[in-house]
């Protein structure tokens, strides 16, 4: 049962991280423009197809060592993924700024359907995979039995922290994070201020893509397999993180994104797997009932 | 050329049309040309020329057109903030009245003359035309975007099920109870949720929508899981429409005397759900003019506004929520039955997604376009078998444009306005 437990507690931080990773998505946007930007699950189902593609033609053209192999699939899909950020919000979102509250959410829905037929129709409706890349397992000996890591676990766990460390400096130390945080507390003021802020709101669509991406290449690495359908899910789940840390909040959706993939590994292995995506959904309502703000997130002032 | 279009900027339009290109390469570059295959791909370069043509000609298109003078005047029209309704003058005489006359007419004379084909086509337009003006009350009138709305469909069509295999319910007994059902689940889902703010309440139900779908799916000793149930067939003051009755009774054909016609049980729901629809129809639009339906109207333009004028904003979005939620559970009590079957992947995601479409393309809140949508979106695709495949991509097009180029719907809410009584100053 220990080892059972620390084993759930190492696949819960991995798939967390992960959760994680995409739930900033989420989070900068609501807190730049306050709207759920529901197309994110399908930019991380996106990036998941690129890393597949980018690898498969890597391969092909002869690259086969580990660290060069990984960093051309990350660093080509994350490009490529950041343009369809950029595309979309441009698409979509961009005419709708002055619009109805509803308009962009609908918008939003819209690019969800069609990104997933998209893709549907271009590659297939059936499952899509990639080898595995790294093999092996560190194994942890204890008294009680011992945990299994594998080394795709350790690597995700590394290049998701290093991801998150690295958004955190570009928007605590640098002009860009500077010009995103005076934008998000307050736009009109920021603009008069001189920044652009329409310009600013597509950058915080391309670091959200970003990160996606990067979730998109780990995932892949991980579980191998995916389809069109797989971001509804993701999204759905990223976001319980992103609300579960507190919405806006950038360290808030790391650690909802971690409390999330704990919770749920260890909820599939203690009490049922077939229902652990109900498990996210309830938990997603019950925080929205109880702690609308989050772990992390200051009660929401609505100023007339 | 013409005077016209030499004050268009070839070289702008040009340049964009460049810039296009180039991002199309990049974007659909590596998804449309590279076909996964296994762990291997196949290479298609001719997709990727086509993509690529398609968008820098389009965007050289939509380039050259904005500049011209019908352009300007086309972009300067988009309506991104008008108001929510068109108000008619005073004494504005409707001819809805010889419109509805003609479609009860022909809705009447349609059991003669259709086939069963038509008659099924029918049937499902008039479903989702019911799930529609359910949706239209939350979404349209009263501003809350509902995005699981396909579950309390399901509640109702599960529960006729449901109902039939414990219970022994029948269809009559299952349309009320399915209505309360759906009712109290929205009523459960949406007291909390709907004291936040609005956007909280989309996803909220589109997790409460996979909730029901996934139960529905993994509860196999109670909901038979993908396999489905069976649903009964209507009756008729307990007469039964096959061509001979379970346990020795009368069918409806022998009891009426007339001749067997095996599409009498879909007469018999077309008739029913057409008057249901006529009814719902009736109360949605005496509901907008009472004191609910204008507060429902009134919270969507401005919630806070509402609240100093001390409205309770949880009741009156609740009664929207539950108004909304009872019209699906009873559609779905008539797809069960029209069916025969129920399975959980008839109420997936996409479903929901339908109908959300069907209220955007008809218009946030206008009945009339929420009737033609859910007809135009069922029976179009019908017709249209060859481009199935199609038919999502479709709808998040249609979404995206209408937000853009409508947000309020094609057809948008009038309302006759109110002359001054002559005396009073002005």
């Amino acid at each position: 049962m220990d080892a059972l437990f620390l084993q759930q507690m190492v696949n819960g931080l991995t798939l967390g991280s992960v959760y994680g990773l995409i739930a900033i998505g989420y989070t900068m946007v609501y807190g730049i423009i306050g709207m759920i930007n529901f197309a994110h699950g399908e930019v991380y189902m996106i990036s998941a197809y690129l890393s597949a593609i980018t690898l498969a033609l890597l391969a092909f053209f002869g690259l086969h060592s580990f660290p060069l192999l990984i960093l051309g699939t990350l660093i080509i899909t994350v490009a490529i993924t950041c343009a369809y950020g950029w595309v979309i919000e441009r698409v979509a979102y961009k005419p709708l700024r002055n619009s109805t509250r509803l308009a962009p959410l609908i918008s939003a829905i819209g690019i969800s359907l069609i990104l997933q037929n998209y893709v549907q129709l271009t590659q297939g409706a059936r499952q899509q995979g990639i080898p595995t890349l790294l093999e092996g397992a560190a194994r942890l000996d204890f008294a009680g039995g011992f945990v299994q890591i594998t080394y795709t676990k350790i690597f995700i766990l590394l290049a998701s922290f290093i991801g998150m460390g690295v958004l955190t400096y570009i928007i605590k130390c640098t002009r860009l994070g500077r010009m995103c945080r005076a934008t998000q507390q307050d736009r009109k003021m920021a603009s008069i201020l001189g920044i652009n802020t329409d310009r600013v709101i597509s950058y915080v669509f391309v670091i959200g893509a970003a990160m996606a991406a990067l979730a998109g290449v780990l995932i892949t690495m991980n579980y191998g397999t995916f389809d069109f359908y797989a971001g509804f899910i993701i999204g759905i789940k990223a976001f319980t993180a992103a609300v579960l840390g507190g919405i806006g909040s950038l360290p808030g959706a790391m650690l909802g994104g971690l409390i999330l993939g704990i919770a749920e590994a260890q909820f599939s292995s203690v009490i049922n797997s077939d229902y652990k995506d109900v498990f996210s959904f309830a938990l997603l309502v019950v925080i929205l009932i109880f702690r609308p703000q989050g772990l992390l997130g200051r009660p929401k002032v609505t100023k007339v | 050329m013409s005077a016209q279009s030499s004050s268009i900027d070839l070289k702008k339009s040009l340049l964009d049309t460049l810039l296009a290109g180039l991002l199309a390469l990049v974007i659909f570059g590596p998804i449309v040309g590279v076909v996964l295959d296994g762990y291997s791909f196949n290479f298609h370069a001719d997709r990727v020329v086509w993509s690529v043509a398609v968008v820098m000609a389009g965007r050289f298109l939509v380039s050259a057109f904005l500049q011209t003078s019908h352009g300007k005047k086309f972009s300067s029209r988009f309506d991104l903030t008008g108001s929510g309704v068109t108000v008619l003058p005073p004494g504005y005489k409707s001819n809805m009245r010889w419109i509805l006359l003609l479609v009860v007419l022909v809705a009447a004379v349609l059991p003669f003359v259709a086939n069963k084909y038509i008659l099924t086509v029918v049937i499902l337009g008039l479903i989702y035309v019911l799930l529609g003006l359910g949706l239209n009350i939350v979404v349209g009138l009263a501003g809350l975007l509902d995005l699981g709305y396909v579950a309390f469909y399901a509640i109702g069509a599960y529960g006729l099920a449901l109902g039939y295999e414990h219970l022994g319910l029948g269809f009559w007994s299952a349309i009320p109870l399915a209505a309360l059902l759906a009712a109290f689940a929205g009523a459960i889902l949406g007291f909390p949720v709907l004291r936040m703010h609005g956007d909280y309440l989309a996803i909220v139900t589109l997790g409460f929508g996979e909730i029901i779908r996934l139960v529905l799916n993994n509860w196999s000793s109670l909901t038979g899981g993908p396999n489905g149930m069976a649903v009964p067939s209507p009756t008729f003051l307990g007469l039964e429409f096959g061509r001979k009755a379970k346990d020795g009774g009368i069918p409806f054909h022998e009891f009426f005397g007339i001749a067997y016609n095996p599409n009498l049980k879909y007469i018999f729901i077309y008739t029913v759900l057409f008057i249901v629809v006529m009814t719902v129809l009736y109360l949605k639009h005496r509901l907008t003019r009472m004191p609910l339906g204008r507060a429902w109207e009134a919270l969507r333009e401005d919630e806070i506004a509402c609240r100093a004028m001390g409205l309770n904003h949880v009741l009156v979005k609740l009664s929207a929520f539950m108004i909304g939620a009872s019209t699906a559970g009873i559609a779905g009590v008539f797809f069960a039955s029209y069916q025969g079957f129920v399975n959980p992947t008839s109420f997936t995601f996409f479903e929901s997604a339908l109908i959300l479409a069907i209220v955007v393309l008809g218009g946030m809140g206008s009945t009339v376009g929420v009737v033609i949508a859910a007809f135009v979106l069922t029976v179009v695709p019908e017709l249209l078998r060859n481009f199935a495949d199609y038919r999502v991509l479709l709808f998040g097009v249609l979404m995206v444009v209408m937000m853009i180029w409508k947000p309020r719907g094609l057809i948008r809410i009038n309302r006759i306005g109110i002359a001054v009584p002559e005396g009073v100053a002005k």
